[in-house]
């Protein structure tokens, strides 16, 4: 309890060292955005901004479509068989659904880490963070150059200090929260400019949780974020911006703190102080 | 009281009949096992010397001689038998795993089961029919290929298997690093899946080693060294059947040797199976 209040302190602190006036041009735009599973209609016309070097939170009940949503930012969605996408969604003002624009290349450029921890289990702990890279068209890095990359990942992603002296164990060999922490290093050696995470401690213990979650807070300063999260202090905590997704439909964006004490919707406010969900 | 009592006694005697019961079917079920190979062991191992597996077979009344050119013949034909039923088996097995529910997937799967359970004498009129007659004489060729069409429904069920059973969430994160669809499959998923397809196919490999049907009018056997994939090559299975039925006693004990050689091989080949799976990186670790 004492480590969440210091963390909620430090975001009020920084929320105000960065006042909403002055607040950066949005990375990614979506406009009418609607997604399907088959005759399912998981998202309906959402309209959203997600501003640069910040934490945009998306919350809602189970089902709200939330994860759908996040899936079709780096163009995910589309792998499921019978998931179809209409709508814009503009990275740095190109629509990444437009003729085209390779899916594949998107996704280097919007990297995205999943609710459970998923590290290669053929890999060691080097070859995981260095899989993206691995993946690019323009020829295997040199190794010196690799080695670089995945230590600057790691570093970022908290994790260096834990396993620089076993890189080439199994990744399976990490504890979840340190595998998680995995998935963000090598999500984050591709260098991309937004990172999706869709509810990234919801299998971890709270101490690896909390972890991750000030892994993400530090993040924001050099890259996009957008956290899905079924846990209101965790958006409260970690985010900017928070979105209120319910029955596949975004009723409310805002300043977090505004979405926490003073929502415009009346279902905001009910979901916040725990009415459903 | 009584009467829980009396429910309880009922109970352990009927636990205790029916674990009985299940015991001795487990016992009866590797039973066969165990007492083809004493026999074996007892019958074949005096044939068995440096000789039997370094010489030729000797003509009748002639003393010692051995199967090398059944051994080697063997040998080969399960290198081809591979070369065919390897690959295609596990792009099959790929195929089902990732297109799970598709119509052309289910069909195959179908037909792959039917074809798993074709009998292994069809398997070699068939190969007779396409890749002996029009060519006009038998050949090692025909042979490997018979019996890797009986290899290729086994691997590609069990990589179907094996791919299945890795988490559809370490191919999402593999496409969300921006692999392409077909690298992922083969990177991350068939990889990872590797260990168990490995197994899969040597399984494969021992069930086609001991297969002697097919061979039948395919590879059809040779009296003479050949290492020549175009000509009719020798095989353990043949040569155990030649022997055995002909009425020579000394021909007789180099069956039983060939019997326990042709054993041995299928049990080592089990046996690195088994090693195979228990390789550090293998499916199954992660939580």
């Amino acid at each position: 309890m004492a480590t969440e209040r210091a963390v909620a302190a430090d975001d009020v602190s920084l929320v105000s060292a960065t006042p909403v006036a002055d607040s950066p041009a949005p990375r990614m735009r979506v406009d009418s955005l609607d997604a399907w599973f088959g005759s399912v209609h998981a998202v309906k016309g959402v309209n959203m901004h997600v501003r640069d070097r910040r934490v945009t939170a998306i919350i809602g009940p189970s089902g709200c479509g939330k994860s759908t949503f996040l899936r079709c930012l780096n163009r995910m969605h589309e792998t499921v068989p019978t998931a179809r996408v209409e709508g814009e969604v503009e990275l740095d003002g190109r629509d990444i659904y437009a003729r085209g624009v390779n899916a594949i290349a998107v996704r280097r450029h919007i990297g995205m880490v999943f609710q459970r921890p998923t590290p290669f289990p053929t890999m060691s702990i080097r070859d995981n963070v260095a899989a993206g890279l691995r993946a690019l068209e323009s020829g295997r890095p040199s190794r010196t150059k690799i080695d670089e990359v995945v230590e600057r990942a790691l570093v970022r992603a908290a994790l260096w200090d834990e396993v620089k002296d076993r890189l080439s164990t199994s990744a399976t060999g990490l504890s979840g929260g340190q595998q998680q922490r995995l998935c963000i290093a090598r999500a984050l050696a591709t260098d991309p400019t937004v990172l999706l995470l869709d509810e990234p401690t919801a299998s971890l213990d709270p101490i690896s949780a909390q972890a991750v979650e000030e892994l993400v807070y530090e993040l924001r300063s050099d890259m996009t974020i957008v956290i899905v999260t079924h846990n209101m202090q965790q958006a409260a905590r970690v985010s900017d911006s928070t979105a209120f997704f319910l029955h596949g439909e975004l009723v409310e964006m805002d300043e977090t703190n505004r979405i926490f004490t003073t929502p415009a919707d009346e279902r905001t406010e009910a979901y916040i102080t725990g009415r459903f969900g | 009281m009584a009467g829980v009592a009396r429910t309880l006694k009922r109970r352990r005697i009927v636990n205790a009949v029916m674990l009985a019961v299940f015991v001795g079917a487990a016992v009866l079920a590797v039973l066969p096992l165990i007492f083809i190979f004493l026999h074996l062991l007892k019958l074949g191992i005096g044939s068995l010397s440096w000789d039997f597996f370094t010489k030729m077979p000797k003509p009748v009344g002639e003393a010692g001689g051995g199967l090398a050119n059944a051994i080697s013949g063997t040998l080969i034909l399960i290198g081809l038998a591979s070369a065919v039923g390897l690959p295609i088996g596990v792009g099959a097995g790929l195929f089902l795993a990732e297109q799970k529910g598709s119509k052309l997937a289910n069909g195959v799967r179908f037909l792959s089961d039917v074809l798993n359970g074709l009998p292994s004498i069809v398997m070699g009129i068939f190969a007779w029919q396409f890749l002996v007659r029009p060519v006009g004489h038998f050949s090692a060729l025909a042979g490997g290929a018979a019996l890797g069409a009986m290899m290729i429904p086994m691997v590609a069920r069990t990589t179907e298997e094996m791919v299945g059973i890795v988490p559809v969430a370490l191919g999402e994160a593999a496409l969300a690093l921006g692999y392409p669809r077909w690298r992922t499959s083969l990177a991350i998923v068939l990889r990872t899946a590797s260990a168990g397809i490995v197994t899969g196919a040597l399984v494969a490999i021992a069930r086609i080693a001991g297969e002697t049907a097919p061979l039948l009018f395919t590879a059809f056997g040779n009296q003479f060294w050949s290492l020549s994939l175009r000509q009719p090559i020798a095989a353990l299975p043949l040569q155990i059947f030649s022997y055995a039925i002909s009425p020579y006693d000394s021909w007789h004990s180099l069956a039983w040797a060939g019997a326990l050689v042709l054993i041995a091989l299928i049990f080592i080949i089990s046996l690195i199976a088994r090693v195979a799976t228990r390789s550090r990186f293998s499916t199954g670790g992660g939580d």
